[in-house]
């Protein structure tokens, strides 16, 4: 008996987005369908993978995870070079130390470190402020200025601050996270307000705060779900790409963070604490994920082959 | 999809006579178009009626068991193609296989480690569900024995994967009446396959090459007398099989008779790591039941976590028990902190509580299982609450100071709290994740 293919007709794509400049740049977004659905619509590009660097040196990550940068972990520029080699599409730079508990590096020494960075490798770059919104306002405008024309991705803009960061993206070319606290609404209305200030909508990537595999995955993959399907049915408020910065959810887990001692039950803590942050990042990609922040190499690698495999044709 | 109240009330006897409950015919095609009445609840409807409704009213999925008692595996009954349209129904089984190729001691073992796979989270146990015993040896004695072996070791239910019709029989005589999973029938023996699975009244896989060639041999099964099936699209690699589960589910929904049946998914990717992958995609993609060839409980727990995560109902979240959780090894000196019982926000403090290394004791308060601010804009999150739960938890009696850390996103119950408890109220960060540096700065028993 044949059986007649079921295929979706929706009415609208996911927007793409252009990462970089030429000749190193990263496309993500347009698609066509629910992910790797080759067989009802068009996947044009495959998810991008990046992994993250901070701008001082981190204290509370594991031992498996630190060794994977040994050496490097107090100098960004060289973090950078390490997760280039390691094959990253991109590099994360979290600017941690601005945060007031921190450093509270200011505006300009943060500015200047990113162009450190990014003179230094052939990857765009992702930039991130420390999570206070009105110091990441500061931060993020002048990083724009300092990396101006280089189209790179900054963020996370939110209610509160995305008005200055927008501004500043508008004017010195870059694109915008827009975050927004696990709410399609509120996911929704801050692309409406950004794109109200003139930024294009294909320059926006949306953050629905993702959680962790076991720490609220479900509610990140759902609303990214229907954030993917708001987009196929037409609503262009929602037809932005999506950003999964799930490395620094992931390794904040006691999964990944227990030693083997500590969790016999659990086997073999660097395996499991891989396949936390693998895992969560596949679930992520069923959902809708276009842009994934990883932290470890070999999570990294794993990813990357496993979206190999899904970007093969299934087309009937 | 299903039925319309019209159409259904077309089949009643329309006497109005009201032993159904309801005040009419029409009353009652309603309800039950609306999935609140089901046909039994009419004494008085035809056979012929029965026969027109029953078929149309039946899930989209049919139900299917396997196993007898305790362990018992329930697969079926799904509705939706995504969670948030209602819920999934039924998680994924996780199978684990065990091959007659081992020595009788190893498969004991082998078996033993499956056992062991139970994890606790959020206050439950979960586990994986059944045990594969798979014919690589080619050898029906040893199949039987390996299956033997199998059944005295675990109280889960088992597949048993040969498509040779003298191991299955074989192995039949010796577990069949704790209704294991034939795997199963294909183009070749479905004949005779589908007679032992009506033998012993246990489900089977029907095997197609493809999804046509499934289709085919599910109407031949079917046309036996035989529907308690489980899928099996012949597709391994991960991209197929996603492709083949999505049709599958669609196809269902659509009322496509003969994909009307639970799947199962075939782990079969070499690099170890890869394979949970794909596995996940197949959790996360309506697979009924997933076949692993890993018992290593690295790789394990990512998926049942995974599975609880995907197959919690959205419209209700998981709620853990309000009582005072101890995080490490707390004293009297050591902080209190006031959260609520939704489990996302109890592991989401609990983890940061850890992660500052300073034990603590957590007070999650019962708001219903909501977040921290849903659970304020909803009034389940109130300083009465807070302050009930400092007097009747015992939390006085195991800290000698009187100071209580509220998260940052409640600031304005501090006042009240205060009066009410008379604990000092410290307000903490608002999210979770400062915990560790306000410790630092503030804390000080
Ligand atoms: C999912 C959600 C729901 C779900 C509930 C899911 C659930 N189990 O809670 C549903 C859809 C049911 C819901 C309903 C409502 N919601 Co609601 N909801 C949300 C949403 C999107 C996410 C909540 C969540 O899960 N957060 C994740 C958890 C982990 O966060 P959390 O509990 O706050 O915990 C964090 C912190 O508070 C902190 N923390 C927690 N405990 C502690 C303890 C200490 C000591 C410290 C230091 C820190 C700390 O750390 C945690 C991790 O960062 C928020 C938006 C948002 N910004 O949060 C709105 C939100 C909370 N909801 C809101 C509202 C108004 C409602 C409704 C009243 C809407 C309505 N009118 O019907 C209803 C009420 C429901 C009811 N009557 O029972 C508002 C609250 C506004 C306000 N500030 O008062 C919000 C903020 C949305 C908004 N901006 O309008 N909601
Ligand atoms: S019991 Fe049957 S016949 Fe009587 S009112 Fe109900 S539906 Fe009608």
């Amino acid at each position: 008996m044949a059986v007649t293919i079921a295929k979706e007709r929706w009415t609208n794509k996911v927007a793409e987005v252009v990462l970089g400049t030429e000749p190193n740049i990263v496309k993500i977004g347009g698609e066509s369908t629910l992910p790797f659905l080759h067989f009802e619509g068009e996947m044009p590009n495959r998810p991008a993978v990046a992994l993250e660097v901070w701008d001082m040196e981190p204290t509370n990550w594991p031992e498996i995870l630190t060794s994977a940068y040994a050496g490097v972990l107090n100098d960004p520029v060289a973090w950078a070079k390490k997760c280039v080699e390691y094959g990253a599409d991109l590099v994360c730079l979290t600017m941690v130390s601005a945060h007031p508990d921190n450093k509270n590096t200011s505006p300009e020494e943060c500015a200047q470190v990113a162009k450190a960075v990014a003179d230094a490798v052939n990857v765009p770059l992702i930039i991130l402020g420390c999570g206070i919104e009105e110091k990441d306002a500061q931060v993020l405008e002048k990083v724009a200025e300092n990396l101006s024309g280089r189209n790179f991705l900054l963020g996370c803009a939110t209610q509160e601050n995305y008005k200055t960061i927008t501004a500043a993206c508008i004017v010195h070319g870059h694109n915008i996270i827009a975050s927004s606290p696990l709410d399609i609404n509120l996911e929704k209305q801050l692309n409406i307000l950004i794109t109200e200030m003139n930024l294009a909508a294909n320059r926006i990537i949306i953050d629905p705060s993702v959680g962790a595999l076991g720490y609220g995955i479900e509610y990140a993959y759902s609303i990214m779900e229907r954030t993917r399907i708001g987009a196929l049915t037409g609503d262009k408020m929602m037809a932005m790409p999506v950003i999964c910065l799930l490395g620094q959810e992931v390794w904040k887990t006691k999964e990944a963070k227990s030693t083997t001692e500590e969790a016999p039950e659990w086997g073999n803590q660097e395996r499991r604490a891989i396949l936390w942050e693998v895992t969560t990042a596949v679930a992520f990609a069923q959902a809708g994920g276009s842009l994934f922040v990883m932290r470890h190499p070999e999570s990294l690698k794993q990813f990357r082959a496993h979206i190999d495999k899904l970007m093969q044709s299934n087309t009937y | 999809m299903g039925l319309t109240g019209l159409e259904i009330f077309k089949q009643l006897p329309k006497t109005n006579c009201k032993d159904c409950g309801h005040p009419t015919c029409l009353a009652f095609a309603m309800a039950m178009a609306a999935g609140k009445a089901g046909l039994d609840q009419c004494p008085h409807v035809s056979e012929a009626a029965k026969e027109a409704l029953g078929a149309a009213s039946a899930p989209p999925v049919a139900l299917v068991k396997i196993g007898t008692g305790e362990k018992e595996l329930t697969l079926g009954n799904e509705t939706v193609l995504f969670r948030h349209d209602k819920r999934f129904e039924h998680p994924t089984g996780i199978a684990i296989t065990v091959s007659d190729t081992a020595g009788e001691e190893e498969i004991a073992a082998r078996v033993g480690q499956i056992n062991k796979l139970v994890f606790d989270r959020v206050g439950q146990l979960h586990s994986v569900n059944v045990v594969a015993v798979t014919n690589d040896s080619g050898d029906a004695d040893k199949f039987v024995a390996a299956v033997k072996v199998a059944a005295e070791n675990t109280a889960y239910p088992l597949i048993l994967i040969t498509e040779d019709m003298v191991a299955m029989e074989k192995a039949l005589e010796v577990v069949g009446s704790k209704k294991p999973l034939l795997c199963g029938a294909t183009a070749a023996n479905y004949e005779g396959m589908t007679a032992l699975a009506k033998k012993y009244e246990a489900p089977m896989v029907v095997k197609g090459a493809d999804l046509n060639g499934l289709a085919e041999l599910v109407e031949k099964v079917v046309a036996l007398g035989y529907k308690q099936l489980i899928l099996d699209s012949g597709a391994r690699e991960v991209h197929k099989v996603l492709a083949d589960q999505t049709q599958i589910r669609r196809q269902a929904l659509k009322r496509f008779r003969p994909f009307g049946y639970p799947t199962i998914t075939f782990v079969t990717n070499e690099d170890p790591i890869q394979a949970v992958a794909d596995a996940a995609v197949y959790i996360c993609k309506y697979a009924g039941i997933v076949v692993l060839q890993t018992a290593d409980p690295a790789d394990i727990l990512p998926l049942i976590t995974l599975r609880l995560n995907i197959y919690t109902d959205p419209q209700k979240p998981i709620a853990v028990e309000s009582k005072i959780y101890e995080i490490g090894n707390p004293g009297p000196d050591s902080p209190v902190y006031i959260t609520t019982n939704f489990s996302l926000t109890y592991f989401c403090v609990a983890g940061d509580v850890e992660a500052s290394r300073v034990p603590g004791y957590i007070l999650p308060v019962d708001t219903d299982g909501i977040s921290v601010l849903t659970g304020w804009a909803a009034g389940k999150f109130t300083a009465e609450k807070i302050a009930e739960m400092l007097k009747n938890s015992g939390i006085a009696e195991k800290v000698s100071h009187r100071k209580v850390i509220i998260p940052g996103g409640v600031a304005v119950l501090s006042g009240k709290l205060q009066e009410l408890s008379g604990w000092e109220v410290l307000v903490g960060p608002r999210e979770s994740a400062g915990i560790p540096s306000f410790l630092k700065q503030r804390w000080n028993a």
